[in-house]
């Protein structure tokens, strides 16, 4: 009886899982269907006409090609651009991060001063704060900088997110008190301190801190959306969404597309991302 | 005091200020830059909230007067109210269910990893499934159908509250067990075993053996899930555009519509009171849950 009770939850969890990978597989799959075919399944979906028919949606293309992939590649300039503005800004904002958030998170971790608990809360506040509610001041800034329709626009204002702090701060915490003490009584300055024992330990929580940055900066549509009115210069999580009813074929292929990186990122960074979550979870 | 004594009290202090001084110098480029671009500004807005926003005069609390009193607004708080309510303490609930349930499985990193990689998929990428799955000729509606159910207009009706609830559940699982696995992983199977061989049943043995145990953890929990459920406004977006069905009219989309209206003052003084609304959340949080 018990083992049968505990079979069930296994398979509860397998299934659950299959459900929750279920998207992304169709995602995949459905890239690789012709556009005719797709066209004739999407139809119920896509067109506007109340029609009775449901849609029938094949995991597995009928005749698989990859006539998509080789349109949006080849034929497709616009897609370049686009994928490269996705760059342009995701990859300053992680430097940024980075740059401000690790020393930043040393400096509340392995320190003790005056009002740091009401400064951290005050980060763990700003943290919370959703973009909407900082997207005003944030233009504010931008507009007085002049930076309005350039990708610094989207860049700066998400450099100080204090989002990477705690993440990093929570595995600076984990590094025992003595072994900091023990390196300055050998002599070692802070920086020395701060740059051989706080950034190699506290590393897993800087990847995660990382790899949560990328991914979140990958799928931004807030702020792109609210600081460039230059279409040109909108990165593929927002040209996505753009692309017509009829091209379903080429939509899906740059799907996979604007997955690939954001997967491999995922993949290689899967087990700093566990360390990291878990830093910051478990209180030590 | 003598000398050396004196010599080694200076040397100490000299270290200390030494130490605050390199406090600083870490502190500086983030805290620069969050004062320049969030605390400043923010103080901006917050006088700003106080004035009209054509010519900037004083005006009092005319804008959160017009604020209150505005139907979007009223709809979009009480939309953004239940979908935090029912959200969070369900995404909390149900990878709390799962991972008890797969932790003590040697291929848990499996299923692990597969609930964790739709944080990696862009909303954009799968806002076709969304429509597949859930239009009201959809996939969904195909199965409720077949087993002698009837269809429901997911998208079009108050269901798409559901629709929400899910995408969230979807986004935010692998991330959330990872945390609850985490926790588990530091409880002692003895005292478990202990429980058990006492007659404990499991769902005894869970409340009064594990749960204990993970109590410390649900402040982390609640915020980090509490930050991820405001993302959940790009597929809502993606999926419905900037006004959707009534139900799905969150916050952060009447936000966007003031902005792309540049109504100033009314988005100066909404913003005041969510940030207030969520300081006072943060703080009874850090009271209630986080162990100092």
């Amino acid at each position: 009886m018990k083992m049968s009770k505990k079979g069930i939850g296994i398979f509860a969890a397998a299934a659950a899982a299959a459900i929750v990978c279920m998207p992304i597989v169709m995602v995949a799959l459905g890239s690789l269907k012709s556009g005719n075919e797709l066209a004739d399944s999407l139809r119920p979906v896509l067109s506007e006409g109340g029609t009775d028919v449901f849609i029938r949606w094949k995991l597995l293309a009928l005749y698989p090609t990859l006539r998509h992939y080789i349109r949006l590649l080849v034929w497709t300039p616009d897609f370049f651009t686009v994928f490269w503005n996705s760059v342009k800004m995701t990859v300053p904002i992680l430097a940024g991060q980075l740059f401000a958030a690790v020393p930043a998170a040393w400096a509340f971790a392995a320190y003790t001063w005056k009002r740091k608990h009401a400064v951290f809360t005050l980060y763990v506040v700003l943290m919370l704060l959703p973009f909407q509610v900082t997207m005003l001041p944030s233009y504010l800034v931008v507009q007085r900088l002049h930076l309005l329709d350039t990708h610094a626009a989207v860049i700066l204002p998400a450099v100080f997110s204090t989002f990477p702090v705690f993440m990093v701060y929570r595995s600076f915490t984990a590094i025992p008190k003595e072994l900091l003490e023990a390196a300055r009584v050998e002599g070692a300055g802070e920086t020395a301190v701060f740059l051989k024992i706080g950034v190699p330990l506290g590393s897993p929580g800087i990847l995660s801190a990382a790899v949560l940055g990328f991914l979140d900066c990958w799928n931004m549509i807030e702020q792109p959306l609210a600081f460039l009115k230059e279409k040109a210069l909108w990165p593929l999580s927002l040209y996505l969404p753009n692309v017509q009813a009829g091209q379903a074929g080429i939509s899906l292929a740059a799907c996979v597309i604007t997955l690939i990186p954001a997967a491999l990122v995922f993949l290689l960074g899967q087990d700093y991302l566990e360390q990291g979550i878990t830093a910051a979870g478990i209180k030590t | 005091m003598n000398r050396a004594q004196r010599k080694l009290h200076k040397s100490s202090r000299c270290i200390l200020k030494n130490r605050q001084m390199a406090k600083n110098v870490f502190l500086l480029p983030s805290a620069a830059g969050v004062v320049l671009f969030v605390l400043l500004p923010f103080a901006d807005v917050s006088r700003r909230s106080f004035t009209t926003a054509v010519t900037g005069e004083f005006c009092g609390i005319d804008n959160y007067q017009a604020v209150f009193a505005n139907e979007a607004f009223r709809l979009a708080v009480l939309n953004t109210l239940r979908f935090t309510g029912v959200g969070v303490p369900l995404l909390l609930a149900v990878s709390l269910l799962l991972s008890v349930m797969i932790y003590e499985l040697p291929w848990a990193h499996v299923l692990k990893s597969a609930y964790l990689f739709p944080l990696a998929v862009p909303s954009a990428t799968v806002v076709l499934v969304w429509k597949i799955l859930f239009h009201r000729q959809g996939m969904l509606n195909a199965w409720l159908v077949s087993v002698g159910k009837t269809p429901v207009d997911w998208l079009g009706s108050d269901a798409s509250f559901w629709v929400l609830i899910i995408s969230y559940l979807w986004k935010n699982l692998g991330y959330t067990m990872i945390l609850w696995l985490a926790g588990l992983s530091y409880i002692q199977k003895e005292q478990k075993e202990a429980a058990m061989a006492d007659g404990a049943t499991s769902a005894k043995c869970f409340w009064y053996v594990v749960f204990p145990q993970l109590k410390p953890m649900l402040y982390t929990v609640t915020v980090l899930s509490l930050i991820n459920s405001f993302k959940v406004f790009r597929e809502a977006y993606i999926v419905a555009g900037a006004y959707p069905q009534q139900r799905l009219y969150l916050l952060q989309h009447l936000f966007n519509n003031w902005f792309t209206n540049l109504d100033v003052d009314k988005m100066a003084a909404a913003a005041v009171c969510t940030a207030i609304v969520l300081t006072l959340l943060e703080l009874l949080l850090q009271r209630a849950w986080e162990d100092k």
